[in-house]
């Protein structure tokens, strides 16, 4: 039972590394993560700084480090997306086929993509950080935030990439799922990501108090901002915990439809 | 073959590009929402920047639509460019490039079908516009702003098809349409000028485009004026014949 275990974590671990270097081989899979975020980043918090001076606003130490919570979900979930763009490729061009005629279980051709996007996560968490202290943005709580800011956004990759791979193995197909790419900002704008809820205009700002993404986003900026709040990480770890659930639960769905269709 | 002789000649190319439209309709699809996506969510969540002491309108919607006007224009053109390379990729453009038809012919024919596909996501955008609050700029401020989301379009798909033709791949199209998207962003998009801070304030000022977006915004935003117009039309003019002689000098590049 533990030898299988053991096997099946070095299968996962092979495929994780190949899915990383893959990413980092194609600018096209990296740039979405990295430069299209930074430059958001970048032009938002330059364009709608004076923001910090509205009645409601949160008290923080300047727009930027409000934002770099928004960004970081921004490109996590770019992460999710591009992961499952690769996966629906290597299904393409029968790469899983041959893993499937392996024999190694199919549950770790999944995992294997999603502990890169998870790790992909928590790379891009130590980006924006290092980004943000540089151009100015303070770390309320210090190094116990940023290691949570880390662990909890490689979570979020992880719950992420999970929605991304089930559509992927429901379609089969890399333009469908390029084709979820908009509905990524429709859920960044529906939530908190860029704004404070408040502040932000009906009826998105009565969604945004409800949207779990949300909830992981105040996760991150808390510790930034202002401070911890046991209330706002436990909503954000819940959060975590509902969209992999739901993401595992279509994952399993989706393998077992293929399975039944002999693809 | 003279201009007048030459027409024949563009029509067909527009023709054929425009065909796109109809026969795949999904390929137009991204360039008409992602704008309309941008416009809704962006409106929603700065919409709140209208409160700051010295912002000039009262409606964000009025402030943003000319900002996603020109992002439509600018993905219009981007995809011409996208397209472009596809051609060179399976060959059909060295067949062009073979005919008898003078080079600025082909370029005209790219460029003119951008200028009016970009019509479709601004027409979209005005009726999503309007339908959420944007100010009617009167006959003349939507005049100005089409003729200019087109002169946008024209300054698009010279900007891709010079890169088309230097990369001849459609993997340049990131660059296609994130250079343009930039070109647009980094202006006074989310806020005027004197309420940029930073960076943008100085980019913004110094950025061409900043002053298409003002001549696009004047007719939603207040009343309409030559002074805040002609500044708009020079900067594509300029823009256009730049990104022409680059694009002309990578089609005589590709004969050598």
């Amino acid at each position: 039972m533990t030898g299988a275990l053991a096997a099946n974590a070095r299968v996962v671990a092979a495929l994780g590394r190949r899915s990383i270097v893959q990413t980092l081989r194609r600018p096209q899979l990296l740039a979405p993560l990295i430069v299209f975020p930074t430059a958001l980043l970048a032009i938002q918090t330059a364009g709608a700084g004076r923001a910090v001076d509205l009645p409601g606003f949160p008290d923080v130490p300047n727009f930027l480090s409000f934002m770099l919570a928004g960004a970081i979900v921004q490109s996590v979930m770019f992460t999710g997306n591009s992961g499952a763009i690769a996966f629906a490729i290597d299904m393409e061009m029968r790469f899983t086929d041959r893993l499937y005629a392996a024999p190694i279980a199919r549950s770790s051709v999944v995992l294997g993509r999603l502990a890169a996007t998870a790790t992909l996560g928590a790379i891009i968490a130590t980006y924006f950080i290092v980004l943000g202290l540089i151009f100015g943005a303070s770390i309320h709580e210090g190094v116990p935030a940023v290691i949570w800011i880390i662990a909890l956004t490689s979570a979020a990759a992880l719950a992420f990439g999970t929605i991304g791979a089930a559509i992927a193995l429901r379609s089969n197909n890399a333009s469908v799922v390029q084709g979820i790419f908009p509905l990524v900002f429709v859920v960044l704008f529906l939530s908190d990501a860029f704004f404070p809820a408040n502040l932000m205009l009906e009826p998105a700002s009565w969604i945004a108090q409800y949207n779990p993404f949300s909830f992981v986003v105040n996760g991150i900026r808390d510790p930034i901002i202002s401070g911890w709040s046991a209330t706002t990480e436990l909503k954000a770890i819940a959060a975590v915990i509902g969209i992999g659930a739901l993401g595992f639960a279509l994952c399993a769905a989706a393998m077992r439809s293929r399975l039944r269709r002999g693809v | 073959m003279s201009w007048r002789g030459s027409w024949p000649s563009i029509a067909v190319l527009v023709k054929r590009a425009l065909n796109e439209i109809t026969r795949v309709p999904g390929a137009a699809i991204p360039g008409v929402l992602a704008p309309t996506i941008f416009f809704l969510g962006l409106t929603s969540v700065f919409g709140s920047l209208t409160l700051l002491p010295g912002f000039t309108t009262s409606s964000y919607q009025s402030f943003l639509i000319p900002v996603s006007l020109l992002q439509g224009a600018g993905f219009t053109g981007a995809a011409t460019g996208v397209n472009l390379a596809r051609d060179i990729e399976q060959g059909w453009f060295d067949r062009l490039l073979a005919s008898p038809a003078p080079r600025p012919v082909l370029l005209a024919g790219l460029v003119l079908s951008a200028s009016l596909r970009c019509l479709l996501p601004a027409t979209f955008l005005l009726i999503v516009g309007f339908a959420v609050g944007v100010h009617w700029p009167g006959l003349g401020g939507l005049v100005i702003a089409i003729t200019l989301v087109m002169g946008m379009a024209v300054v698009a798909a010279t900007w891709g098809t010079s890169l088309a033709l230097r990369f001849r791949t459609q993997s340049a199209a990131p660059i296609m349409q994130v250079g343009m998207l930039l070109a647009v962003l980094l202006t006074t998009a989310y806020a005027p000028q004197h309420l940029l801070t930073g960076w943008l304030q100085e980019v913004a000022k110094i950025n061409p485009v900043t002053q298409v977006v003002e001549a696009v915004r004047q007719g939603f935003v207040g009343s309409v004026s030559w002074h805040d117009t002609w500044p708009g039309y020079l900067t594509l003019f300029a823009l256009a014949a730049l990104l022409s002689f680059f694009a002309l000098r990578g089609m005589r590049r590709m004969t050598l």
